[in-house]
């Protein structure tokens, strides 16, 4: 199916959640509020006509200027061949960002619709401070367990030291250039 | 789709009488598989909870090499962001920076020359080849034998030698850049090739005969941590991972890029023992199936390589004028190329300057190995080193 | 050895000695399995039959650090990785050595600037014996730094010395 028949089936369920749809493009997306996110992914995946099963990609971004986080989920539907043997095929293709507030950033947990999410979801926590409520095991993934900060935010200030080995970049230098 | 189909059932096939046990009083032991293990295939830690030889739960844990790939992504130009891209899945330099260049290609809209594009195509499929090579050399030295690894790493020497005379370096090559390739092929690069691939392609069925239908290493590894394919898709597991389980996935195929349509080759997926010469023990979806995939694809690759030298042009110029200084428009893309492991995705946004505003790097190992915890369960401390083996993880793009 | 060392001054017995004594440890360093990032592929390499470290008498990989000889730190350091390196330092005893191979590890390497979880150099944990560079070193240049490790054991005695101020990880 088209970038724009998929969005138009999204617009016409969830009319007030979906912000924003863009079909044109090399990342034709949709922007959708975070309030009733995981009943939105609930019907990408069990839609017949959707049926989007495969999560690609769960991607955090910082926009500082605009005070958002955003996360950005890249999905795939898989397209079972008519006879055994034969090729698989994407059905449907598709990215959805939701954006949510900097200092309260909260988005439902999509784990239990995409098992993959899991970890997606830990890893845009550690990494950029997004807190996915009803995550099974929220906790950092990359960073050591008592990381301070999140490091991919633009505002990030590089630690002097940690436990005592010290941290050391070029000319002592440890704030960001943005 | 019910989500009881996404759970895994017990391995039935433990031969674990727990009745004969009687009154035995047993503990459970919670045991660290640790950084520094020689099964782990680089820094993973998993931490098992055991009951006797019976694993009851696996918690991977990772996070040992994350080396900020993405934070130096924000602050570099695409093309200086290149070695890091090498280092991410360090086996399959090659096959990162292509994948890297088309989805900077894709945001940027810069046309790749056609010399470049064959040339480029050739260098992945070689680095398909050298990286499954030590995936199944590494396997068997985690099984136990020692030999198919050394014949593996000489046979990988071969394919270095072609890369050094490419590009100069023999692991982190840096070599497909957004717009192109680096350098053009050196004199004599063609009949090298050919003799290679003409020495090589006999020894793959000498590997079968050597390892994969061996009494022991199919008793090891047939029938061990069987994943459906509905469960591959929903934990977002690709590569020969995914196609062991059933579906006739390639991204080659389905989403082609890079001139692959124009290539004749097939996709393998998981057989079934009881015929054609593969043994009784072995189902759809175990261990066995996701090491014999990457044996068969090393043969397709192989015909990929000699129709791309058929077909290639002799001249024209190999990188695409200006495509290193260019700005990235605002906007983003994302885009998948299939790897030896798997699917690595790039995240490209750009915000109008030169410097991408948020690069993200989806690595195949790191969705392949998110698995470990729910389907690691009810199996044998022993069968833990098979399916790490066979889902063949690299902690670099695991971590990033 | 170490009720041998610092009791005796230096004379041909002693210099006999530490010559067999260093010839026997030159000849069989253990390594230990560890390798962390790319590095390790390059250390697998020149494991294997077309560099074969064996024949350096350095072939024989431990899992273990209890009986390992030499901790080849092949890959990037991260801050995670530093405590579980220092406990396999310890782990290891005496004589026990360390060689830095890589960009990565002697001084943080390709992600020096900008890598907030990169350990900038793994002596600012472990005291380091050797240093191999390039990213990652050819094989050839990891039998070179072992050879220079040999020759760093050659030179190594148990004959008096004048006291010296620890150095410590």
């Amino acid at each position: 199916m088209a970038p724009e028949a998929i969005l138009k089936i999204l617009q016409e369920t969830f009319p007030d959640e979906v912000t924003e749809v863009m079909p044109e493009g090399v990342h034709p997306h949709a922007v959708v509020r975070p309030d009733r996110w995981h009943d939105i992914a609930l019907f990408l995946r069990d839609d017949e006509r959707l049926g989007f099963d495969w999560l690609r990609c769960i991607s955090g971004v910082d926009h500082i200027e605009d005070k958002l986080l955003t996360a950005v989920y890249d999905l795939h539907a898989t397209g079972k061949p008519d006879t055994p043997g034969a090729m698989w095929h994407v059905r449907n293709e598709i990215a959805i960002k939701v954006h949510v507030d900097r200092d309260n950033a909260h988005i439902p947990s999509v784990a239990d619709v995409w098992p993959t999410a899991d970890w997606h979801e830990r890893e845009a926590y550690d990494l950029l401070g997004i807190i996915f409520d009803g995550h099974p095991d929220p906790r950092r993934i990359l960073c050591c367990d008592d990381w301070v900060g999140h490091p991919l935010r633009k505002d990030y200030e590089f630690p002097l030291e940690y436990h005592g080995i010290p941290a050391v970049t070029e000319y002592g230098q440890t704030r960001p250039q943005h | 789709m019910a989500e009881k189909t996404l759970e895994f059932q017990p391995d039935l096939n433990v031969d674990f009488d727990r009745e004969a046990m009687g009154d035995v009083q047993t503990e459970e032991m919670i045991i660290n598989m640790g950084p520094q293990h020689p099964a782990t295939h680089g820094v993973l830690r998993i931490i098992l909870r055991t009951d006797g030889e019976l694993i009851l739960e696996a918690t991977p844990y990772i996070g040992y090499l994350h080396r900020c790939a993405e934070r130096i992504g924000e602050n570099l130009q695409p093309y200086q962001w290149v070695p890091i891209t090498d280092r991410l899945d360090y086996l399959a330099g090659m096959n990162n920076n292509h994948a890297f260049a088309i989805a900077v290609e894709r945001l940027c809209g810069i046309e790749v020359p056609e010399r470049a594009v064959y040339i480029r195509v050739i260098a992945a499929e070689l680095n398909r080849i050298a990286s499954h090579l030590v995936s199944f050399g590494c396997y068997g030295m985690d099984m136990g034998a020692f030999t198919p690894f050394l014949y593996a790493f000489r046979e990988r020497e071969y394919i270095m030698d072609l890369f050094e005379a490419m590009c100069g370096a023999r692991l982190t090559y840096s070599y497909i850049f957004p717009g192109g390739v680096r350098f053009d092929l050196p004199e004599g690069f063609e009949e090298r090739c050919r003799e290679f691939l003409d020495y090589f392609e006999p020894k793959i069925d000498e590997y079968n005969d050597l390892l994969s239908f061996n009494h022991i290493f199919v008793n090891r590894t047939a029938d061990v941590v069987t994943i459906s394919a509905e469960q591959a898709i929903a934990y977002g597991l690709s590569g020969p991972v995914l196609r062991a389980s059933g579906p006739k996935w390639d991204l080659r195929k389905v989403r082609p890029y890079d001139f692959y349509d124009r290539f004749d080759f097939e996709v393998p997926v998981g057989v079934e023992g009881g015929h054609d010469g593969i043994p009784h023990k072995i189902v759809v979806g175990d261990s066995w199936n996701r090491y014999f995939m990457r044996l068969l694809e090393m043969k397709q690759s192989v015909r990929i390589v000699r129709q791309a030298l058929d077909q290639m042009p002799t001249d024209g110029p190999v990188k695409a004028k200006g495509a290193n200084n260019v700005k990235l428009p605002s906007g983003s893309a994302y885009f998948e190329g299939e790897n030896p492991r798997g699917q690595l995705g790039f995240y490209i946004e750009g915000d109008g300057s030169k410097i991408p505003y948020r690069l993200k790097a989806r690595g195949p190992s790191f969705c392949n190995l998110s698995i470990c915890s729910a389907a690691c369960r009810n199996i044998l401390i022993a069968d833990m080193p098979a399916f790490i083996g066979s889902i063949d993880i690299v902690m670099g793009e695991v971590d990033r | 050895m170490s009720w041998l060392e610092n009791r005796f001054e230096d004379n041909l017995i002693i210099t006999s000695l530490d010559w067999a004594i260093n010839w026997a440890r030159r000849s069989s360093i253990w390594p230990l399995t560890f390798g962390i990032a790319c590095c390790a592929i390059e250390m697998m390499a020149t494991g294997a039959s077309r560099f074969d470290i064996d024949r350096f008498g350095a072939g024989a990989y431990r899992p273990t650090p209890r009986q390992a000889d030499l901790m080849i730190v092949a890959g990037t350091v991260t801050y995670k990785m530093a405590s579980r390196i220092v406990r396999l330092y310890n782990q290891m005893p005496e004589p026990k050595w360390v060689m830095a191979m890589g960009a990565c590890t002697i001084g943080g390497g390709p992600y020096f600037k900008h890598g907030y979880h990169v350990v900038k150099g793994v002596d600012l944990v472990v005291p380091v014996d050797v240093y191999v560079p390039g990213c990652p070193p050819r094989p050839e240049a990891l039998l070179e730094g072992l050879m220079r490790l040999q020759d760093k054991i050659r030179r190594q005695t148990f004959a008096r010395q004048p006291v010296e101020a620890a150095t410590s990880a």
